[in-house]
């Protein structure tokens, strides 16, 4: 399948891909290739397995069929806490922030899983992204406002050091300013280097920012390739964008 | 609907709410004529859903008085206010999970304003034509549980639709739906509003505020920054730099 992989080993890789939930299956033979410092858009309508395919993908939803290797490994339905150590990070749909603790902890709980030394430095990058958090680090996350509730959220995805930072619904819920913001530290982070997975309602954004895209429909890889072609595409306008 | 020279049916005047010594929503004036839609938007903590909750009798006001039809509510319980034909949606909607979607919507039809107070069989009969209105009616007897997201948005709009409201506020409904869900959203608002309901409503998607509003509100800081025709409103500077930012902005002038 065309994707835009032409590295020899992709950071993350995903064959034939199967999972659901007791009512039944949701994902059905997922393919998907992404490689390191990617920019990917995941779009398709509500129920199309979107947000399954992340949990799939952060060990949080077991896969029924298929595999999923990160950088040539094998991790199909490793634990979460395995997928986390091994660079994949991932930002819940509606933050999913400990609301009555405070912001700098529920940063700091992002790198939970490490050991290093280097936890403090990379706060202090973390609040180089958002310097809005900076004289908020005391104040109980629930008390912030929307959009810096989702900068905690992603910054707390940042401190686990991933190498595939993956965002549900980035702009759920938030002004139009705050989400242009929100988007543009977003593709700094990827300029820095982390490959992004991001989930959006708003496609148009979404296309706009990401290189490569996949569409899902009813649990299948409907479409995939360039950000600019799949927003072109007649289908896709019609079925996603509204024009 | 002519609406010239009508007495408000809801009016707001130097509304405030304070929590500690943060002022909420301060000093907020405006009015909504029968049968207007109207659409509240502003930057997240700008105040809109604490005005929501004000208008709602969730929140005691700390100042300023809310009048419907002429007379004060300020003050009055939830239930007296759902009474009385001021119905409501929550942003984090709380359907009873187990629940069909019928039984759902027969929850709010036993309740609410004084019309739909009513027996079982009256309350499930009023549901059912609910759940039509809102494009929900073959799903009438699935577990809400089984329900996608935006079949959910629609059942807790159908919830607040079966209490039988003169006056419908809706929080962010439209909230995580794409495009094209979003018209189908607009299509059932259209629909409610057009059964004669005064709608007020909180979306941050400027295709609803576009598409359905006749006049746009705008909150910044507790306070009313903007108010007017919603094409005038999302064109003025002042909500650009508070709220809409660059981008939207060209993205609107654009289209």
């Amino acid at each position: 399948m065309p994707t835009a992989s032409s590295l020899p080993e992709p950071l993350l890789k995903v064959r034939g891909l199967t999972a659901g939930y007791d009512a039944g299956p949701v994902l059905f033979g997922i393919d998907i290739d992404i490689a390191p410092g990617e920019l990917i858009a995941l779009v398709g309508a509500n129920g199309a397995g979107k947000s399954t395919l992340l949990g799939v993908l952060s060990g949080l939803v077991r896969a029924t069929s298929g595999t999923i290797s990160l950088a040539g490994h094998d991790v199909t339905n490793r634990r979460p806490e395995v997928l986390v150590r091994n660079g994949v990070a991932h930002v819940p749909q509606g933050r999913r922030l400990f609301g009555t603790m405070s912001v700098e902890k529920n940063l700091i709980l992002g790198a939970y899983l490490r050991r290093d030394r280097e936890v403090r430095d990379d706060l202090g990058r973390v609040l180089g992204y958002f310097p809005a958090l900076k004289d908020k680090l005391s104040r109980d996350a629930g008390t912030l406002s929307g959009g810096e509730q989702q900068m905690v959220a992603i910054g707390r995805g940042m401190m686990a050091r991933p190498k595939l930072l993956m965002v549900d619904e980035l702009s759920l819920g938030l002004a139009p300013k705050v989400v242009e913001r929100l988007i543009e530290v977003v593709q700094q982070i990827n300029r820095d280097g982390t490959a992004l997975l991001l989930v959006e309602q708003d496609v148009l954004v979404a296309l706009d920012v990401a290189n490569h895209a996949y569409v899902l429909e009813n649990g299948r890889v409907a479409l995939s390739g360039p950000a600019a072609q799949v927003r072109d595409d007649p289908g896709v306008r019609k079925a996603y964008l509204g024009l | 609907m002519s609406t010239a020279g009508a007495p408000a049916q809801l009016e707001l005047r130097g509304v405030t709410k304070r929590f500690g010594g943060v002022a909420a929503v301060d000093g907020v004036n405006f009015e909504i004529a029968k049968g207007d839609i109207v659409g509240i938007i502003g930057p997240n903590g700008a105040g809109k859903t604490t005005l929501l909750n004000c208008i709602s009798g969730v929140y005691h006001l700390d100042g300023g008085d809310i009048r419907w039809e002429g007379g004060s509510i300020a003050g009055m319980a939830p239930h007296r206010i759902a009474n009385l034909g001021i119905g409501r949606t929550f942003q984090i909607v709380k359907p009873f999970g187990s629940m069909t979607a019928r039984e759902n919507v027969a929850i709010g039809a036993l309740f609410g304003s004084a019309q739909a107070r009513r027996g079982m069989k009256q309350a499930f009969a009023l549901a059912d034509e609910v759940l039509e209105l809102v494009g929900l009616k073959a799903k009438a007897d699935q577990p809400v549980s089984a329900l996608t997201i935006p079949d959910r948005k629609r059942l807790e709009v159908a919830r607040a639709v079966a209490t039988r409201p003169q006056l419908l506020l809706l929080d962010e409904v439209m909230a995580g739906l794409n495009n094209v869900e979003i018209d189908e959203a607009l299509e059932m608002v259209r629909l409610v509003h057009a059964t004669g309901v005064t709608v007020l409503l909180i979306e941050h998607v400027m295709r609803v505020i576009v598409g359905v509003c006749r006049r746009a509100i705008v909150l910044d800081s507790g306070r009313v920054l903007a108010e007017g025709e919603p094409e005038v409103v999302l064109r003025d500077e002042r909500v650009i730099e508070a709220y809409l930012g660059e981008r939207y902005a060209n993205r609107l002038k654009s289209s």
